[in-house]
């Protein structure tokens, strides 16, 4: 079985009116299906109210499916048993920076998750130590979360997940609200956590910049994932991204354009570079 | 700056009674409140005195942080010191027009300023050496008892300090939409007192929807890193007695044994 699988999973929003009489259902997750083994760095691709973000919430079981089953780590998200396991397993990060630092000291709100799951004294202190270090905040143990730019408030709740040693990290829209360096900080140290320590990544993001470091893509719209694949065949499909309101990046739009203008260049273009060196083989 | 700010007010240094546990500071001081009320005559006032003097010294907070305090309360003290002078009965000492101050009045008068001023130093002497999280920390554990009577200590305790780290948050987040009313031509500052309370209307109202916001936001983020109350917990530095907490009990013994002696002897 894959780490996670989605099968036909759906979620609605009930809108009721001041009696409670339901005035309307918004169906978030239409019938969604996922596979993501151990270790892959996945993105999710979507535009405001494509389910993205409930989609993220599923996994760490913070919303319960209207129907569908999902079951993370082997385990199926609907069972009651199951909450803590899976919530240990399945971290998250969330958008807004200030609003999930918890303690008033960098080094206790990284200790706040290992604290809640039980781990004992010495433990938690290697593992702060650990989780810092690995998302370079070491040098900030002592600070105040107040003091710390939007990039490294966002990598010291990365690090507090971290200490709970999950094996798989859910990221929603972790870099909405930074600025393009801590923008690139906090990729970086979520790129090097999937490559060096093994970890699933998860990143839920409306990014296209950010999605070309993934191993694979889910792009959602209405509920419902719509494409899914690498992100050069993602980005191959130009008009169909269009067609669910989202952009490719700069170079790969520069690409299709030269592309449809007539010059021979390969579909799929990600970077600079391979732009560069397509072009050079023309001439 | 405002991001600054901070709460209470915390000196740090590096000295004995900063390094106690909280728990001995709580207790200190409420055995020393308890102390002032008790102690009567002349060699009781000059315990008191030594053991305030010997807290001041020994931990290193300069002597004119502990006096800012004592701002805040010279209309009570004044007031107090007044009524205690004016109105106890007793033998004349002098008259004034229609006032008489009795010899009990200006006994009363001085040793009730005298215990009003070691009250306020006593108690700062705490907030001084010990920082907010230290304190919410130290009555967490000194309250836990009271768990079994179903008092949700643990749960207060976690009220308090995410307060506190949510406090600056807030502040700043106050300028920032006092701001941006401004630029759109609110009036925070002209105007009677009603009208200005009128015009906090557009301040607060965004504040609280923004504060409730974030409330929200925090507890899911504390649910997704598996919050589940105080049960099955464990603490990245859990309180643990020292000897130096340990002597610190026995002195604080000694001094109220001594206060309960001179009251009863003397």
């Amino acid at each position: 079985m894959n780490f996670i699988e989605a099968r036909k999973l759906v979620h609605e929003y009930i809108r009721r009116d001041e009696e409670g009489n339901v005035e309307g259902i918004d169906t978030a997750l239409d019938g969604v299906d996922l596979d993501i083994r151990q270790g892959e760095f996945i993105a999710v691709l979507g535009h405001n109210g494509s389910g993205k973000s409930t989609l993220a919430k599923h996994l760490n079981v913070l919303l319960e499916a209207s129907g569908g089953t999902l079951w993370v780590d082997g385990k199926d998200t609907t069972k009651e048993e199951n909450l803590w396991d899976i919530r240990k397993n399945a971290g998250m990060v969330f958008q807004n920076p200030d609003n999930q630092i918890i303690a008033s000291v960098v080094e206790e709100d990284v200790a706040f998750g290992p604290e809640n799951i039980g781990v004992p004294t010495d433990e938690i202190w290697k593992r702060v130590e650990n989780s810092l270090k690995s998302v370079g905040m070491i040098q900030y143990r002592e600070h105040s979360p107040n003091k710390l730019s939007g990039g490294q408030k966002q990598r010291v709740a990365i690090a507090g997940v971290m200490a709970m040693e999950p094996k798989c990290i859910v990221l929603d829209e972790p870099t909405a609200m930074l600025d393009p360096n801590g923008r690139k900080e906090v990729l970086d140290a979520v790129e090097r956590l999937n490559k060096e320590k093994g970890v699933t990544v998860i990143l839920i993001t409306h990014y296209m910049e950010e999605v070309i470091r993934a191993d694979r893509v889910y792009v959602m719209d209405k509920g419902k994932v719509v494409m899914q694949g690498t992100p050069r065949s993602i980005f191959s499909q130009v008009e169909t991204l269009k067609s669910y309101r989202l952009d490719v990046p700069q170079i790969t739009l520069l690409a299709y354009e030269l592309r449809k203008a007539g010059l021979e260049i390969p579909e799929g273009i990600l970077t600079r570079q391979e732009l560069v060196d397509a072009l050079c083989q023309l001439y | 700056m405002i991001r600054d700010i901070t709460i209470g007010q915390y000196y740090p240094a590096d000295s004995v009674v900063h390094r106690l546990d909280p728990r001995v500071k709580l207790m200190a001081v409420i055995l020393y409140v308890i102390s002032l009320f008790t102690f009567r005559g002349i060699w009781g006032f000059v315990l008191v005195t030594l053991a305030l003097a010997g807290m001041i010294k020994l931990s290193k907070v300069p002597f004119r942080f502990m006096v800012k305090g004592l701002k805040a309360i010279v209309i009570i003290l004044l007031i107090t010191a007044l009524f205690n002078l004016f109105l106890t009965p007793g033998e004349t000492w002098v008259t004034v027009w229609k006032l008489t101050i009795t010899k009990e009045g200006l006994k009363s008068a001085v040793f009730m300023a005298i215990r009003l001023i070691y009250l306020i130093l006593g108690t700062s002497t705490l907030t001084l050496t010990t920082t907010p999280n230290q304190l919410t920390d130290g009555m967490e554990k000194a309250l836990s008892p009271f768990n079994k009577i179903h008092v949700p200590v643990h749960e207060v305790a976690m009220m308090m300090s995410i307060a506190l780290r949510f406090i600056p948050i807030l502040i700043e987040e106050t300028d920032k939409i006092m701001k941006a009313q401004i630029a759109r031509g609110a009036d925070f500052e002209s105007g009677n007192l009603m009208k200005k309370a009128k015009a906090m209307v557009p301040l607060l109202v965004p504040l609280f929807i923004s504060a409730f916001r974030r409330a929200n936001d925090l507890a899911l983020a504390m649910e997704a890193r598996c919050y589940n109350g105080g049960a099955g917990r464990t603490k990245m530095k859990p309180l643990k007695y020292k000897k130096a907490d340990l002597a610190a009990y026995g002195i604080m013994l000694g001094y109220i044994v001594m206060v309960i002696l001179l009251r009863v002897l003397l």
